[in-house]
């Protein structure tokens, strides 16, 4: 007899039923249940971005190596859950060759991004060399609060990505999962659980994205939202993010990720200090 | 009562900006001054200036026709002013205490071992009873720039108390040096120190360093007088010497003067230039002034 | 001769007139719409004032330009870019770039008086900042025109089309100096719309980016109100719409690109924290206080509008602030001697007046300095409000005039905040000795540009733009480019 695992949400480091109490039953290609999915409601997506706001500040002011670290060691969790991924993905219709490719490349992923978390603040800012006596450099500073749809078509690559590319800056994440394909993410909230990630850095949702979509865009204390492009949605998720100016990326179902999906949720910020020239010849005082 | 180093009240606001300060003083400087208003700014500069010389190789007949031309700048032009002073070493002071008579121009002497300081403390005492005595109506004293890079503000203090209280009615202007104090926050500092030591006067530079009054350090030494204003009613006179030489600079720092501490400060009760060849450069801009021609050295006289 | 006493010197020293000249400017009684490198009629036939802020004169018609007339100026752009533009070689679109800045820069007090004649900010303000930075984004942005492989690791540079450009009328020619100099650099063409009221130094431009022979469409310039903006926006054709002004416009604009290819740059509002800690260098401080709300009258978006002092030195800092606006001139722009010059328009003039009637309903204290301002002409006294708490609408929204709220606070954690309570996050103002605080507070605080221990500088290399409702993209630096890159 198999024990099933029963799938929630996952907020501020507890997995929580939804607030609504509602379900979707997850259908196999044969039309059996494979599981109930929690229905999040906008309350949902509420308490996840308090949660999110109040892990921002611990977030961000971690290390970079840090960050690095903790990416790193979800990429060691994940290895170590390989199976189960496999076999959520192809309970949800992929076969075993496309599985295995899928979780190999979220490991990868989660590698590759551990690697970003201190160089690319390296890469991306500059000193300028203004005409006055001043020191002025500009830095990134991630965000804020990142709501992310996760790519439809995939279960576990299309959510990690997204994920790794925002708290590896130092922003914390509000995450929908795909709506027909929800199962790796919440077996993701796991292993971000227990890969030292404070929580409320990522909190993940499962439901209709017609619902919780716009209440993403809509919401007030998001600084960004990012997705893959969703089609007919696109445009009332853009008009939803203008209310508070939310930056909105979308990127085309395809695009290779990488450095710019960091760039793309961080902030410049510039900063100048005056610079006293004392003694010497030099000095005109 | 005796006064003594107060830490907390001297040291209240002297964190300067460099950089900030010298944008402030680059406002002062766009100031336009024109017509009636240079004129009279013009004629207010000549009646500020201490017209000094301080040169071992001075001989009772330098110094005698320099307080002449100290009351008779340039007399084709009516309506001059007198100087404000000469400023003279104490062994000048009878000197030109007699070619002066009745004339308003003050004598000021330097002393305290002008121009290092680097004497015993009885000494400078001795030094300005001496120039008094012979008739100095300001004494311009040095601080002691060793000392006082030492750390040893107190010594500092004290040593000014000492000179003010030997100088007796003579008003006391103090020299910082500021050409030796390597910072701002450290004129600021000194100026605190002088000012609550009891001078009447702070005066940037013996003429001896440089650089000696720039504006940077007029400025910062002009905020401490204000601030002493603010917190106690008290004017304290400023007097910028060395490096002055142009009627133009010299407006700039009327002008800086103006705005910062008021109308109430232009009048050399309270403001002066120490310089030597700023007052010439000035008689040329007031005969520009008066008659639209660019002037030439060769018709003011060098005394 | 006489010989006059010390004592009785005349002390009341006044500063004379000291007018900038205005012999030396030429302007035109009507200016067309510049397009494919010809002065053109616009097809509504109308015109409007533009108007001397200090005077209230006209100092000359400006065309309107309706949709036909935009229409026109983007195909115009389009043909440039495809034909000409787009096949130019980096080096070469450079040197266009670097002699358009040459030029200027033998212009530049024709371009400082016309902007102080009609912007009304002093003389001393567009003669040493507005102009000559303006010239210096062109010179820094030439350079990178054929250098764009080295600005974004692996980015292939790729020009965007042609861009619509919204400027304000707090700097007229430093503004369209920001939208046009990376636009070309990076190979774009323009459709530049200035101001309503702020139309000339734009089109004394115009004359100089005909003079430079600058291939025909590559800057076109068209002058009108909203409805002119309206039409760039809403142009099929126009492929990037670079914005500033209020952040209400730019939802709107954002709004209406929606659905669209058009990529978006906001340059938008901002109430900025100025914050003076007990250890800082308190006249420098002051002078940062002056220079971050006074400076243009107040018009500027990062303006350090929200003063934030701790409790232990604020007597003493607003003590020294009510002193040093007492040596501020209000006046005759062009006088060289002025500080503070004119609003820049009567309908702006309104509007900050509104909010000092808020700020005293609101039980803030006001204080106004004493001097005399022209009886003709929009002016407004530098104006500072104490007593007052983040509930307070003129603590919440941007004046954009010469109007300072002032609040104290005890702890750091406390200023960081209020600073950040805001739906913008355009600048903000750090002032300590003590290094490791200045970079506690500079990392924390929401906002795009920082300065510590100075206030309001600019310069091309430096990115500015601002966090959350302020905006999105950065103008300036190497980062600026990016905003016209694919």
């Amino acid at each position: 007899m198999e024990v099933l695992k029963t799938y929630k949400i996952y907020i501020g480091g507890s997995f929580p039923r939804t607030e609504s109490g509602r379900y979707y039953p997850l259908l196999d290609a044969k039309g059996n249940t494979i599981a109930n999915v929690s229905l999040s409601s906008r309350k949902d997506v509420r308490n996840a971005v308090v949660a999110a706001r109040k892990a921002f500040g611990g977030w961000s002011e971690k290390t970079a190596f840090n960050r690095g670290q903790i990416l790193y060691r979800m990429a060691e969790i994940l290895e170590g859950r390989k199976l189960q991924f496999l076999e959520e993905l192809k309970k949800q219709g992929s076969s075993k060759e496309k599985a295995a490719r899928e979780v190999q490349a979220a490991i990868d992923c989660l590698v590759y991004y551990a690697g970003w978390a201190d160089k690319f603040q390296q890469i991306s800012s500059t000193v300028n060399p203004v005409s006055s006596s001043h020191f002025n450099f500009s830095a990134l500073e991630p965000m804020g609060v990142i709501g992310i749809i996760a790519a439809q078509e995939t279960s576990l690559i299309g959510v990690v990505k997204f994920i790794a590319s925002a708290i590896c800056g130092g922003n914390t994440a509000v995450v929908v999962a795909s709506e027909e394909l929800p199962l790796c993410a919440v077996t993701l909230a796991e292993v971000i659980h227990s890969s030292d990630v404070p929580g409320g850095v990522v909190n993940i949702l499962t439901g209709k994205l017609s619902e919780l979509a716009p209440a993403l865009a809509s919401h007030m204390d998001i600084n960004a939202l990012v997705k893959e492009s969703l089609g007919g949605l696109d445009k009332p998720i853009a008009l939803a993010c203008i209310e508070n100016l939310k930056r909105n990326i979308t990127y085309q179902p395809g695009t290779e990720h990488g450095l710019q999906n960091i760039t793309d949720l961080q902030e410049v910020k510039t900063t100048w200090h005056p610079i006293e020239h004392i003694g010497g010849a030099s000095s005109s005082y | 009562m005796k006064k003594s180093y107060n830490p907390t009240l001297i040291h209240a606001n002297s964190r300067v900006d460099k950089v900030g300060v010298e944008e402030r003083v680059a406002r002062f400087q766009t100031r336009s001054i024109k017509n009636e208003a240079k004129k009279q700014g013009l004629l207010m500069v000549l009646n500020m200036i201490d017209l000094t010389t301080l040169e071992g190789k001075d001989t009772p007949g330098k110094v005698q026709q320099m307080c002449y031309k100290a009351q008779h700048l340039h007399d084709v032009y009516p309506g001059l002013p007198t100087v404000a002073a000469v400023c003279v070493y104490p062994s000048m002071v009878s000197v030109a205490r007699k070619a002066l008579g009745n004339s308003p121009v003050k004598v000021a002497s330097v002393s305290t071992a002008f121009p290092s300081g680097q004497s015993t403390r009885e000494i400078k005492i001795s030094d300005t009873k001496y120039a008094v005595e012979q008739g100095a109506d300001e004494i311009d004293m040095v601080i002691s720039r060793g000392q006082f890079l030492a750390g040893e503000y107190g010594f500092v203090f004290d040593e000014i108390a000492a000179i003010k209280e030997a100088c007796g009615k003579a008003r006391l202007k103090v020299i910082l040096e500021t050409g030796e104090l390597c910072t701002l926050d450290n004129v600021r500092i000194a100026s605190d120190i002088a000012i609550h030591a009891g001078a009447d006067f702070i005066k940037t530079s013996t003429g001896k360093i440089q650089p000696a009054a720039t504006m940077q350090v007029t400025y910062t030494m002009l905020m401490a007088i204000k601030d002493y204003y603010d917190q106690t009613g008290k004017m304290i006179g400023m007097k910028p010497a060395g490096g002055i030489s142009t009627a133009k600079l010299a407006l700039h720092n009327l002008v800086m003067v103006k705005e910062i501490l008021g109308n109430q400060w232009l009048s050399n009760d309270w403001f002066r230039f120490g310089a030597s060849s700023l007052a010439n450069d000035v008689l040329m801009q007031l005969m520009k002034t008066e008659s639209g021609l660019y002037q030439s050295p060769d018709y003011f006289s060098i005394d | 001769m006489a010989k006059k006493n010390p004592t009785q010197m005349q002390t009341d020293w006044t500063y004379a007139p000291a007018p900038e000249s205005t012999s030396h400017i030429r302007l035109e009684k009507k200016y067309q719409l510049f397009i494919n490198n010809e002065w053109v009629e616009p097809s509504s036939k109308k015109y409007f004032p533009s108007i001397n802020p200090a005077t209230e004169e006209t100092l000359a018609e400006i065309a309107w330009a309706n949709e036909a007339d935009v229409d026109r100026a983007v195909k115009s752009a389009r043909k440039a870019y495809k034909e000409v533009w787009s096949k130019m070689s980096g080096i070469e679109r450079g040197k266009y770039i670097f002699r358009i800045a040459r030029m200027m820069q033998e212009r530049a007090r024709e371009f400082a008086v016309i902007e102080s004649l009609d912007c009304g900010k002093p003389i001393r303000e567009s003669r040493d900042v507005d102009v000559p930075l303006a010239c210096n984004h062109f010179f820094y942005y030439a350079g990178w025109a054929d250098k764009l492989e080295y600005a974004f690791p692996h980015k292939i540079p790729e020009a965007l089309g042609v861009a619509g450009q919204i400027i304000p009328w707090n700097f007229p020619l430093l503004m369209a100096a920001w939208k046009i100099a990376p636009a070309l650099a990076a190979g774009n063409t323009v459709v530049l719309k200035p101001a309503e009221t702020t139309s000339l130094t734009a089109l004394k431009l115009a004359e100089i980016i005909k003079d430079s022979g600058l291939p025909a469409g590559v800057v076109n310039i068209v002058t009108g109100f909203g409805d002119t903006g309206a039409a760039i926006v809403n142009h099929h054709d126009v492929d990037k719409i670079a914005f500033t002004g209020s952040t209400h416009v730019g939802k709107i604009i954002q709004r209406a690109v929606v659905g669209t290819h058009k990529k978006t740059t906001l340059e938008l509002g901002g109430k900025s924290a100025n914050i003076i800690l007990d250890d800082a260098p308190i006249d420098q401080a002051v002078e940062g206080i002056i220079n971050g709300i006074f400076f243009n009258q107040g018009h500027v978006c990062c303006a350090g509008s929200r003063l934030f002092v701790q409790e232990n030195v604020a007597d003493l800092v607003i003590k020294k602030l009510k002193s040093r606006m007492e040596s501020l001139y209000v006046g005759d722009p062009l006088d060289k001697n002025t500080d503070i010059g004119a609003i820049n328009s009567k309908e702006q003039l309104d509007t900050i007046n509104k909010y000092i009637k808020i700020g005293k309903a609101e039980g803030a204290e006001i204080y106004q300095s004493e001097c005399s301002i022209p009886s003709r002409g929009y002016f407004c006294k530098p104006t500072i409000f104490t007593g007052v708490s983040q509930s307070h609408v003129i603590a919440q929204e941007e004046i954009f005039g010469p109007v300072l709220t002032i609040q104290t606070f005890r702890t750091i954690d406390e200023v960081i905040q209020k600073a950040n309570n805001t739906p913008y996050g355009l600048a903000a103002g750090v002032w300590t000795d003590k290094g490791s605080r200045i970079f506690n507070l500079t990392t924390k605080l929401r906002a795009g540009v920082v300065w510590a221990n100075t206030y309001n500088k600019f310069d091309p290399v430096s990115p500015f733009g601002g966090y959350k409702e302020s905006g999105f993209g950065r103008e300036g630096g190497l980062h600026g480019l990016s905003a016209y890159l694919k």
